[in-house]
């Protein structure tokens, strides 16, 4: 036990005297989960609007104050005529226009159907559609709010419920994916390229021939990781609660145990990699392509597996992010308890004692 | 006269390659033993087998009176070992580097304690000791490398081309310290390419193409090859190499 802390002592001076490894260790989640925050985001905020109102009641200008209270939109002028839609559009500042009919207060009260119409610069069909959703709940609330009795549906009403992302934030499909991404990547490439220059620099052998068993060499290599990745998996709640404003809805416990059972498979595959390669270059190489990249594309987090080809989605599978990603949405986003991920759980548990087994056996090999 | 290595028919093969082929030496406690060689003689191999790194294909020896094949934990405790490639880490200081290996070999906090001050002072390193390595010159890295490798006491200490790249002057230090330390009963065996430092030996080892070709005194090698100096014993053992490296 002493040994081991010695060794560990010594690990957290290597990666702390390192100020790039600091950097990319420390600053790396941070960084992505700003600019997956701000600047990858599938949200649509401030969105330029014209409204082109041909009531002038009272109404109609409640609806263009609840329209512009919301973060989503942002009305630049109201408008006397088509023509002006128009021209808007070719000028290419806004990106959709709003019109609401005459008699637009007196056929509400009367329970008619009002049609509302709403158009859209469907150059960029996904956005259009977004605005479009986003649009549909403030007239249903509108309505909600201000003529409760009125029958349903009013013209623009959006049947589409979004589940537990009601405001179609992205925030909850990338927190996850950012976690698998960040201790993906520091687990195994930070584990096995430590390991590896312990070869390079020809101190392996120096530990090998010490009374400090091959396989301890190994565990206190990696148990500096499985601390700094739990400070990393700290530091991306602390950003998604305190600013994104996404809340963990779960088990806290639970997301913790779980992420560290995931850092523990990531650990293995470092270790793995680093039994195997001889040089750093080529354990950090395996690492981004062999791994990272993998995540990345069959973790479900920036494209659906589900929209994948039948042999494809078989690969996802073996892809540790992936189960790691289904367990976090499904603890954090949905607040679900451990019986709704125990096959997941189980399957990175099994993938880490495969890994492990396999490292340990060629590690021996080596050895003799 | 305590045997602190015995070797009888060691060999090791990989493959259809025969590595080292059977040696059998002895060396004694307090002995300087040098094991020189040709690159790929088979010394890297032989000296990796003795301390454990490596299972020999057959043969047997023993280190420090334990058997190689099983009672390598053991052997382990009882030997020393520095590399011609660095055996400290440089992103470390003087101190924590021998905190380390003090705490590696199992030795308690009081007993690293009292070893770093003696080590410190002994090697005049009291004004380094919390700097980083890598900035010492190369001649103190070795001096404080050897230092680390027989910091818990051990019975018997490798040395693998321990002067590499170092000064005559600072070389010659070196093996003041490897007197001293054998001068208290540490068996010392080191492999060399410098035929200048064979001659500090008290007996040397001359392997070729894996088997060992001439043992004895550097003085009874000269005669026996009827050569001035121990380059020339080489050069007539190592010409008869069929093993290019």
């Amino acid at each position: 036990m002493k040994q081991f802390m010695s060794f560990v002592t010594k690990e957290f001076y290597h990666v702390l005297r390192d100020r790039k490894t600091l950097f990319i260790l420390f600053g790396m989640p941070v960084v992505q989960i700003l600019i997956f925050g701000f600047a990858l985001t599938t949200e649509v905020k401030n969105s330029k609007i014209v409204v082109l109102n041909m009531a002038h009641d009272q109404s109609s200008r409640l609806l263009i104050d609840q329209i512009e209270a919301s973060a989503y939109f942002e009305t630049s002028r109201e408008l006397n005529s088509f023509s002006q839609v128009e021209e808007e559009f070719k000028r290419g500042e806004i990106r959709l226009a709003l019109v609401i009919p005459a008699n637009f207060e007196q056929n509400m009260r009367r329970g008619e159907q009002v049609k509302l119409q709403l158009i859209n610069d469907a150059s960029d069909p996904n956005t259009a559609t977004t605005l479009g959703n986003y649009m549909g709940f403030i007239l249903a609330d509108f309505q909600r709010m201000h003529f409760p009795t009125a029958p349903l549906p009013m013209q623009i009403v959006s049947e589409i419920k979004m589940l537990y992302n009601p405001q179609l934030k992205g925030a909850p499909n990338f927190v996850p994916g950012v976690m698998a991404m960040v201790l993906m990547l520091i687990c195994v490439m930070m584990t096995s390229v430590a390991i590896v220059r312990e070869k390079e620099t020809g101190t392996m052998e120096i530990l090998l021939v010490s009374p400090f068993k091959p396989i301890l060499v190994i565990f206190s290599k990696a148990f500096p990781y499985l601390l700094l990745s739990l400070v990393n998996v700290s530091s991306i709640l602390l950003l998604s609660v305190f600013v994104l404003n996404l809340p963990i809805n779960g088990s806290l416990f639970l997301l913790y145990a779980m992420s560290t059972l995931f850092i523990i498979t990531c650990l293995s595959i470092g270790i793995l990699i680093s039994v195997r390669t001889n040089s750093q270059q080529v354990a950090m190489l395996i690492s981004l392509m062999g791994m990272l990249l993998p995540a990345l594309l069959f973790s479900g987090f920036m494209f659906p597996i589900e929209n994948m080809p039948i042999p494809l989605q078989v690969i996802s599978n073996i892809v540790p992010a992936k189960w790691y990603y289904i367990i976090v949405k499904a603890v954090m986003i949905k607040g679900l308890g451990f019986m709704s991920i125990w096959k997941e759980a189980a399957i990175l548990l099994l993938m880490t004692f495969v890994l492990l087994g396999i490292s340990l056996k060629k590690f021996k090999i080596r050895l003799a | 006269m305590e045997q602190v290595i015995t070797a009888h028919k060691l060999s090791k093969k990989f493959g259809d390659f025969i590595a080292t082929n059977e040696i059998t030496f002895s060396v004694n406690k307090g002995e300087i033993f040098g094991f020189l060689g040709a690159n790929g003689a088979g010394k890297t191999t032989a000296m990796r087998m003795l301390c454990g790194l490596s299972i020999p294909s057959s043969g047997e020896a023993t280190i420090a009176g334990f058997d190689i094949y099983k009672q390598t934990e053991e052997i382990k405790k009882s030997i020393g070992y520095m590399s011609q490639r660095f055996s400290l880490y440089e992103d470390l200081t003087v101190r924590e580097n021998i905190r380390f290996f003090g705490g590696i070999y199992g030795l308690s906090i009081p007993q690293i304690k009292l070893k770093t001050e003696e080590l410190l002072g002994s090697l005049g390193l009291e004004k380094e000791a919390n700097k980083l390595v890598s900035g010492l010159p190369l001649g103190w890295r070795q001096k404080l490398s050897f230092s680390v490798a027989i910091l818990h006491n051990p019975k018997l200490v490798f040395l693998d081309e321990p002067t590499g790249g170092v000064d005559p002057l600072t070389r010659r230090q070196f093996w003041n310290m490897i007197y001293e330390a054998a001068a208290k009963g540490l068996t010392v065996f080191v492999t060399t390419h410098y035929m200048d430092e064979a001659e500090y030996c008290d007996r040397i080892s001359m392997m070729v193409d894996g088997k060992i070709e001439a043992m004895g005194t550097p003085a009874a090698l000269k005669q026996q090859f009827d050569a001035p100096n121990m380059d020339h014993v080489f050069y007539q053992l190592a010409r008869g190499a069929k093993r290019k490296e």
